[in-house]
């Protein structure tokens, strides 16, 4: 037997792997003070509307520092009811069919923990946010990878999906638009996913926290399609469109027994989200829709900037339709996605990461978050150009 | 919309090479929309925004806000007189308002007592003049959109996040 505290660790968690952005993580922290432009990030950069910021201050000051309901406060789910229904076409009651969780991540692991038994098999599309096979591996599910494409732009194809289903699939996980690709799906790619979920009788978690970073066409959610709600948990929050990451603030909607399998996790491993950060995301949904309209205006005009540059300097990139990622590659250029970005960080000072961090299907990509402002966006297209320039033609050897 | 007024309205901190690039245009394209855009008087130049409490920028260091009362010229209305005011050089900017008084006035002078001296001996004997009320800047918090402490964005942000 070992001596080492190791040996307490569960074998499932020792068994998890280590997030390939952690080691990315490591490399760029190690170059602190060295004026590094980091594309690297997985969130906005601005800073949350004060007014929201104020609504929690206020709230604080009224001495709102007790628990809520398991659910979250029913004027915040009375707001989340009208906002789906505005933005996303689908009704929920805010009495039994909403649960506000401590952002999108804890209400898809109170979905893993609620449906999914041990053995049972999971699809999901990949590349991925890195958190979507660990979390089904700490419930002993079985993670199915689809793999998505560039030459789809990253979007899912329900051929991909019915290529890799194998029997024992019970729930299809959804991201779109995608961390880190910002593929996503048009009504028409979705109702063939949808009409195979059916088929199926697949339960559908759709992690739609990008939706509102959609740049062109409308984004629809699964939830809305005919025959979905009844088999959709629809997954949002107020991280990326709201400028709220550090809240961490969500909710899950779904039919009314679904929610309280997830409530019954969540009383006990949560009990509630925090009160101060409900008050915020309240104020955010009654009075943030302009903010979130000119956050993504400007995404929109970085990712043009962003795409044009990456495509004239030789990485080539789809046009991300949402998110704030661009998801080029680097294999026209000749180089692994590990050395062009570690190359990248040491020759040039700009973190990008690698795609594989994302999964296997990542390889060849890098993910670039073009949540930055333009200037420092501009220096750093102009550093990869450079490193790119002397990675191909180097200097003569003395 | 031009694309250029709204990268200038969305703060103006962009070269014209900068502008060009984000815009997709060549600089003389961005050139030609500032020329039009200055003929139109929609642009009308540029200036710095310093922080003047620093020591080294600290020359026109007094600046003061006046509010003044006034009594509006048969013909002119209060414009001709904001106008006429505006050529003292002193006078940094000049906005009619509504409420309890008609002009408010910014004045940039290099010591207190020129400053005192814009107040009682140009502005106060302006024919029109009822009265005026000067405050003068004690701190500056924001300037131009900028902030002056280390400003919003904290730098523990991470460098690298999923």
């Amino acid at each position: 037997m070992s001596n080492t505290g190791n040996r307490w660790v569960a074998r499932h968690v020792a068994s998890l792997p280590r997030s390939g952005i952690r080691d990315f993580f490591e490399l760029v922290a190690k170059m602190k003070g060295q004026d590094v432009i980091s594309l690297g990030v997985g969130e906005p950069d601005f800073v949350t509307p004060w007014h929201v910021r104020k609504a929690a201050i206020t709230a604080l000051e009224e001495g709102k520092t007790y628990y809520t309901s398991n659910l979250g406060l029913l004027e915040l789910r009375r707001a989340v009811s009208t906002y789906v229904t505005a933005h996303f076409g689908v009704d929920y009651r805010p009495e039994d069919q909403i649960i506000i969780t401590v952002g999108v991540s804890e209400a898809l692991d109170l979905a893993f923990r609620a449906f999914c038994n041990p053995g049972d098999k999971v699809m999901y599309h990949q590349p991925c946010y890195v958190s979507y096979h660990p979390s089904i591996s700490l419930v002993h599910g079985e993670g199915i990878a689809v793999p998505t494409y560039a030459k789809d732009n990253f979007a899912l194809t329900a051929e991909a999906l019915r290529a890799a289903w194998v029997p024992g699939c019970k729930i299809l996980m959804l991201n779109l638009p995608c961390n880190p690709t910002g593929g996503t799906c048009d009504r028409v790619q979705l109702e063939a996913i949808a009409a195979f979920c059916r088929e199926k009788d697949l339960l559908v978690l759709s992690d739609e926290i990008y939706s509102e970073l959609t740049f062109e066409g409308t984004h629809t959610s699964i939830a809305s399609l005919p025959g979905m709600q009844e088999r959709t948990i629809f997954l949002h929050g107020f991280s990326k469109a709201f400028a709220m990451t550090g809240w961490r603030i969500g909710y899950a909607c779904g039919p009314a027994e679904l929610i309280d399998a997830m409530m019954k996790v969540h009383q006990y491993a949560m009990m509630c989200a925090s009160i101060i950060a409900q008050e915020a995301a309240l104020e955010a949904l009654q009075n943030g829709w302009e903010n979130v309209c000119e956050m993504r205006d400007q995404y929109h005009r970085r990712r043009d900037l962003v795409v044009r540059r990456f495509n004239e300097i030789g990485l080539t990139c789809h046009s991300p339709r949402g998110s704030f990622y661009a998801f080029p590659s680097t294999l026209g250029i000749g180089m692994t996605e590990k050395d062009f970005a570690v190359g990248l960080l040491r020759e040039q000072k700009v973190a990008v990461v690698p795609g594989t961090a994302f999964g296997a299907n990542g390889t060849g990509h890098v993910r670039a978050c073009f949540a930055t402002s333009y200037e420092q966006l501009l220096v750093a297209c102009d550093r990869i150009e450079r490193f790119i320039s002397s990675a191909q033609n180097p200097p003569p050897a003395p | 919309m031009n694309p250029v007024l709204k990268l200038l309205l969305e703060g103006g901190r962009l070269s014209t090479a900068q502008m060009a690039q984000v815009a997709g245009l060549s600089a003389a394209e961005v050139e030609q929309h500032l020329e039009q855009l200055k003929k139109d008087k929609i642009f009308l130049g540029w200036r710095p925004v310093l922080d003047l409490s620093r020591e080294a920028a600290a020359g026109a260091a007094v600046r003061a806000v006046i509010e003044v009362r006034l009594t509006p010229e048969r013909g002119g209305g209060f414009n001709r007189m904001a106008e006429r005011l505006c050529q003292f050089e002193e006078v940094e900017s000049c906005y009619l308002m509504s409420g309890a008084y008609d002009l408010l006035v910014f004045v940039n002078a290099p010591t207190l007592q020129k400053a005192a001296a814009f107040v009682s001996e140009k502005l106060s004997t302006f024919g029109g003049v009822l009265s005026t009320s000067t405050h003068f800047l004690l701190r500056s918090y924001k300037e131009g959109g900028f902030r002056l402490d280390d400003g919003e964005g904290p730098s523990d942000r991470l460098n690298v996040s999923p």
